[in-house]
């Protein structure tokens, strides 16, 4: 399992960090690739709104989408099917899981928009364009009433959606990060 | 109790007494260290060393003749096809699938590769090793690409380490004992062997910017599966693990890379990972945000709940088992814990008013399986039995009074296969029944 060669190898690895030796006795085999190359898979949304692309959505842009490519799973208007409800106005009442709810519970908007492009619709993942995803963002938070129903989606608007239950999270381990 | 007094019959085969510990009939551990011809024989209970009138024994019929060929890649017996995972979606259906490991059916601590669990949130991919790519950037000093082919050149290291579902063991939020088995309540933990690379070997060689305080990895499966994991513990013991057991990962465990941070909560060793971004601030994706955020009594959540807290259950005997006549007994099952080894096993018989310490086997490993044993002589009356584990923080499982204090319960039982909650580390509890019938109950 552990060769002394390996274990040489991991004390001079040890010594090489701490002496501040910025080149370790690695193989260095991993090939240099700029982010332009990495662009395509580069689809991480934080919080404050880093990583979200151009494009513009509306609530009207996203509802025929929704329509044709969501509603089979998550039901008309996102009431619920086979698939969870988007649109939801129950409040948490008891420790289940089963109530959250983007409303009662997502604490950031930005989280929509990262999760859709990236893992839905659930046959055809990662197949819609920017703008549709933003429109569907748009389409699911008028719905829930935390936009307008005219509010257009973008990268500017979409972070700064205040969610109802973003205050409420404890910080499991703080001393773990 | 006076049944559990130490009656003539328990002696090990040299005559000593087998001494009692705790109520109900548990027998001291030592009576299993070095002696493993005791239980060999006193298992047998009622056949005694003459058994006159016995049917003298015959060839059986694989005796007579010439057995099957080998096959490239053995499969286990025939005979053992009910030892195998219980899945959630057999058909496949467009939502999560979840195999669950078969722990009363399996014994020491390393969990077979085609029983490992395995959840998916897409089904399972098929990738081509030879086109997988492994890309790291974000806050480093040059961002590189890795193949299957080079990270295999790299320095490899094994370790042991369990691996658990957060919402493993969540039916018992349920307010109501559930009437199901050890692979039903518990079957999201597996404990493998896992061979690969360690992350930090990589960070150092793509350098990381000082702002860099998370990274967001990646998986290459149809939801692109990502979590947010702080810097400090992909420096601390995370892995890129290439092997699991000595093989190559299985297609369900992450075929052909997954990162393996050891201790935390299966779904942030992100599988088929394909990207390791540096950040400074966590992503917030919907498995973070929603999924692996636990709903507390007051009405607010945790988040980055990440450790898999100090847990122990019986595995033998458990729900659904029948035991076949009073007799001397080997209590067996596992305990683990995400913050280090496991310092003791303490064991009961009559439902936590005494207790005894188990007997762990070697080695106990950090944050992996150890199988705990006790010797027990049932007398064929009621009773329950139960397991708690410390770890050697002085981390100590908490009793069911203790956990539904603070994190609570639901208000009426769950679907088996519901996730209500999630981080469940509490004491599980058997009842015997005077039959012999194993249950699940509240003790």
């Amino acid at each position: 399992m552990f060769t002394p060669k390996r274990a040489i190898l991991a004390a001079s690895l040890l010594l090489a960090s701490t002496a501040g030796v910025s080149r370790a006795e690695t193989p260095h085999l991993g090939k240099p690739i700029d982010e332009a190359a990495i662009a395509n898979w580069d689809i991480s949304i934080l919080p404050d709104g880093t990583g979200l692309p151009k494009g513009s959505g509306t609530p009207a842009q996203g509802a025929p989408i929704f329509a044709e490519k969501c509603a089979a799973c998550h039901g008309d208007n996102g009431k619920g099917g086979a698939a969870a409800a988007l649109v939801d106005d129950r409040q948490i009442n008891g420790i289940s899981a089963s109530q959250k709810t983007i409303k009662n519970f997502w604490p950031y908007a930005t989280t929509i928009f990262d999760f859709v492009r990236r893992a839905m619709p659930f046959q055809m993942p990662h197949s819609l364009t920017d703008d549709e995803v933003y429109a569907l963002t748009a389409y699911i938070l008028a719905e829930n009433k935390l936009i307008g129903a005219n509010d257009a989606m973008n990268a500017e608007t979409l972070p700064k959606v205040k969610m109802p239950n973003r205050d409420n999270f404890i910080i499991r381990f703080p001393d773990r990060i | 109790m006076a049944r559990s007094k130490s009656t003539s019959q328990d002696r090990d085969m040299r005559g000593q007494a087998l001494e009692a510990v705790a109520g109900n009939g548990l027998i001291d551990r030592r009576a299993l260290l070095g002696r493993g011809m005791v239980f060999a024989g006193a298992m047998s209970a009622g056949v005694g060393p003459a058994a006159a009138g016995a049917e003298p024994l015959a060839d059986d019929p694989w005796s007579l003749e010439i057995g099957d060929p080998m096959s490239p890649y053995q499969v286990p017996s025939k005979f053992e096809a009910k030892v195998k995972r219980t899945l959630s979606n057999p058909n496949n259906e467009p939502r999560n699938s979840h195999a669950r490991t078969p722990h009363h059916l399996l014994e020491g601590t390393t969990t077979p590769n085609g029983l490992h669990f395995t959840i998916n949130h897409g089904g399972v991919p098929n990738i081509d090793p030879d086109k997988h790519r492994l890309v790291i950037h974000g806050l480093v000093k040059q961002p590189l690409e890795f193949t299957l082919e080079t990270l295999s050149r790299y320095p490899l290291t094994s370790r042991v380490s369990f691996l658990e579902c957060g919402g493993n063991s969540a039916p018992l939020f349920s307010p109501e004992p559930m009437q199901e088995t050890v692979q039903a309540i518990h079957g999201l933990v597996s404990c493998a062997e896992w061979t690969g690379v360690k992350l930090s070997t990589l960070l150092e060689e793509t350098g990381i910017d000082p702002k860099a305080k998370w990274l967001i990895a990646e998986g290459a499966d149809s939801p692109h599966l990502s979590r947010s994991v702080p810097v400090k513990k992909a420096l601390d013991d995370a892995m890129i693990a290439l092997y699991q057991n000595g093989e190559r990962l299985m297609p369900g465990n992450g075929y052909p890379m997954r990162l393996l941070l050891p201790g935390y909560e299966g779904n942030m060793n992100v599988k088929f990972l394909r990207r390791i971004k540096l950040v400074e601030q966590p992503q917030l994706s919907m498995y973070e945000a929603r999924t692996y955020s636990q709903i507390l009594p007051n009405g607010k959540a945790y988040r980055f709940y990440f450790l898999q807290e100090v847990k122990s259950f019986i595995t033998y005997p458990s729900h659904g088992m029948a035991l076949k006549g009073p007799g001397l007994y080997e209590i067996s099952g596992l305990a683990y814990s995400g913050t280090g080894r496991i310092e003791k096993v303490m064991v009961s018989a009559d439902g936590g008013q005494s207790w005894a310490q188990a007997a762990l086997q070697e080695p106990v490993l950090s944050k992996a399986f150890t199988r705990f044993r006790m010797p027990w002589r049932w007398d064929g009356g009621p009773a329950t039995l139960q397991s708690r584990a410390w770890d050697e923080g002085g981390n100590v499982q908490p009793t069911r009074t203790e956990f539904v204090a603070a994190r609570g319960e639901l208000t009426k039982p769950p679907p088996i296969l519901g996730f209500p909650n999630q981080h469940y580390n509490s004491i599980t509890s058997w009842g015997v029944g005077s039959g012999g019938e194993v249950k699940h109950v509240y003790a």
